[in-house]
């Protein structure tokens, strides 16, 4: 088993891409259970942390400058680790993701070995 | 008794202190048994060991034995001395048993068997019959565990506050398992398995009992103690089988124990920190509404997701999807529970046949009748097979 970084990012900013105050309400119950069913197999290695939408960015001048990024539109909603054999397993624990469904995406990255 | 004499010996000598305990009660039979029970017993049984006590000193002093400096200290006190078995002292002292025995040094499972046996008084026969092995492996269990604690050499005190937040969770977990031992054992003994409940939730009421230790992690652990005990008439019948939660009579469950549940549940809601306590208190709490409303299943749903994502365990898991599906149907239930793949878990299975059971009779029957291979105990085998004669009729 690998651990692999499931971000989830959505357009925070666009008034027009916020979900409803219900979409939302509704979607509280959809990533808890979601969040359940992962822990359910087992495959959750790190919980939800959430992060401050904003946030910013040090630039490589050391510059510093309020996030989210201009050049894409979406911040990172949150994060989690979660257990699977290869990226398609990782994939499919991420196809069902509730920030697909409301306009987001999410990243997936495996955890690399340092000494690898 | 054992308690106060350890720790006025120290640890290394609990064997004088167990010796003592089991002559005066040796010497009650005796005299009980001739001259009839005395007016008031405990009084009588604290007289002899305190004179046991102080006979072990004085021969101990005279024949000039290697004493402890702990002991020639009382020794030297000999004529001031007096063995204090008042109900505050008994408490302090299995206080500071309870985080003597539950030191991490020793396995959790010999915690549980020197709990029960220092703690709670229960013979070696008694664990040996509670976890269906014989004596040997008990009272074997139990000399490791207090070689283990006689080599560390603890001393037998109540802990300072930051010892106290450290040892608490070894000491809860204890706790809870010795709780678990009575509620779920496989033993027919019910009137042992109640004693075992009894006990457990005597020793977690002593901690709220103490300033140090009320904290709400203890008192989230004695109101699901109070709500799962509130059950215990309803979930057997005359023969011992056991009765599942929806044929439970509901009128045998003691509103008593229910109501001190929900009294230490409100005390339990302190401080910032969730605990597994907590949830699985929140879950028997909702499991005292008899009744199934859409809500009392999205909150167990919930409660459960939360307490999965703290500590994964296979039969959370499972009840975790059988909330789901009450919460929102069999479809998506099933749906979650094959992504579980707990295929040597018999309540996997058995839960699978009860999610198609309506949905797909004979799948339901393939999973109760793989279920049924993987049962061991009698009661296992005589529930399943109960659900398979229902889908065969």
């Amino acid at each position: 088993m690998n651990d692999f970084l499931l971000i989830f990012r959505r357009d925070f900013t666009n008034k027009d891409a916020q979900p409803s105050p219900e979409e939302l309400q509704n979607s509280i119950k959809a990533w808890q259970n979601w969040f359940g069913g992962i822990a359910a197999q087992n495959k959750l290695s790190r919980p939800l942390q959430r992060w401050d939408i904003a946030g910013k960015v040090v630039k490589s001048n050391k510059h510093v400058i309020n996030g989210p990024f201009v050049e894409i539109k979406e911040s990172i909603g949150g994060l989690i680790i979660v257990r699977a054999e290869n990226y398609e397993e990782a994939v499919e624990i991420a196809q069902s993701c509730p920030i697909l469904e409301l306009g987001g995406n999410v990243e997936i990255r495996m955890a690399s070995d340092p000494e690898g | 008794m054992v308690s106060v004499l350890c720790r006025l010996f120290g640890i290394a000598h609990m064997e004088i202190a167990e010796d003592i305990v089991s002559e005066t009660f040796l010497a009650a039979t005796e005299i009980w048994s001739t001259k009839g029970i005395p007016e008031n017993p405990t009084a009588w049984l604290y007289t002899v060991a305190k004179n046991k006590t102080k006979n072990y000193l004085k021969r101990d002093n005279l024949f000039q034995q290697k004493l402890s400096p702990e002991i020639q200290y009382h020794a030297a006190k000999m004529e001031e001395f007096e063995l204090d078995l008042s109900v505050k002292n008994i408490g302090d002292s299995q206080l500071a048993m309870i985080f003597t025995v539950c030191n991490p040094e020793i396995s959790t499972e010999s915690q549980v068997a020197l709990a029960l046996n220092l703690l709670c008084g229960f013979g070696i026969q008694e664990i040996a019959d509670a976890y269906l092995t014989n004596k040997e492996v008990v009272y074997k269990r139990l000399q490791r565990a207090k070689e283990k604690l006689k080599e560390v050499n603890v001393r037998i005190e109540q802990p300072d506050l930051t010892e106290i937040s450290k040892r608490v969770d070894t000491v809860l977990i204890t706790l809870y398992l010795l709780f678990s031992e009575g509620y779920y054992s496989t033993t027919q003994n019910t009137t042992l398995r109640r004693d075992f409940c009894a006990e457990a939730m005597r020793l977690t009421y002593l901690l709220t009992a103490q300033e140090r230790t009320n904290l709400p992690e203890v008192n989230a652990l004695l109101s699901l103690m109070c709500f799962h005990v509130s059950r215990f008439d309803a979930r057997a019948n005359q023969d011992g089988e056991t009765i599942l939660y929806h044929d439970q009579d509901e009128s045998l469950w003691n509103k008593e124990l229910i109501d001190q549940g929900k009294y230490y549940l409100g005390l339990s809601a302190n401080g910032n920190q969730l605990t597994k306590y907590h949830l699985e208190a929140g879950i028997a709490y909702w499991h005292t509404h008899k009744e199934d409303t859409p809500e009392k299943w999205l909150q167990i749903l919930e409660l459960y997701n939360n307490l999965l994502i703290i500590e994964y365990s296979p039969i959370v898991a499972l009840n975790r999807t059988f909330a789901l599906a009450k919460a929102y149907g069999k479809a998506i239930a099933i749906v979650e529970a094959e992504k579980l793949k707990l295929t040597d878990n018999l309540f996997y299975y058995s839960l699978l046949g009860n999610l198609y059971t309506d949905i797909d009779d004979t799948v339901a029957l393939q999973h109760y009748r793989q279920a049924l291979l993987l049962a061991s105990s009698n009661a296992d085998k005589t529930i399943i097979t109960k659900y398979i004669r229902h889908l065969t009729v």
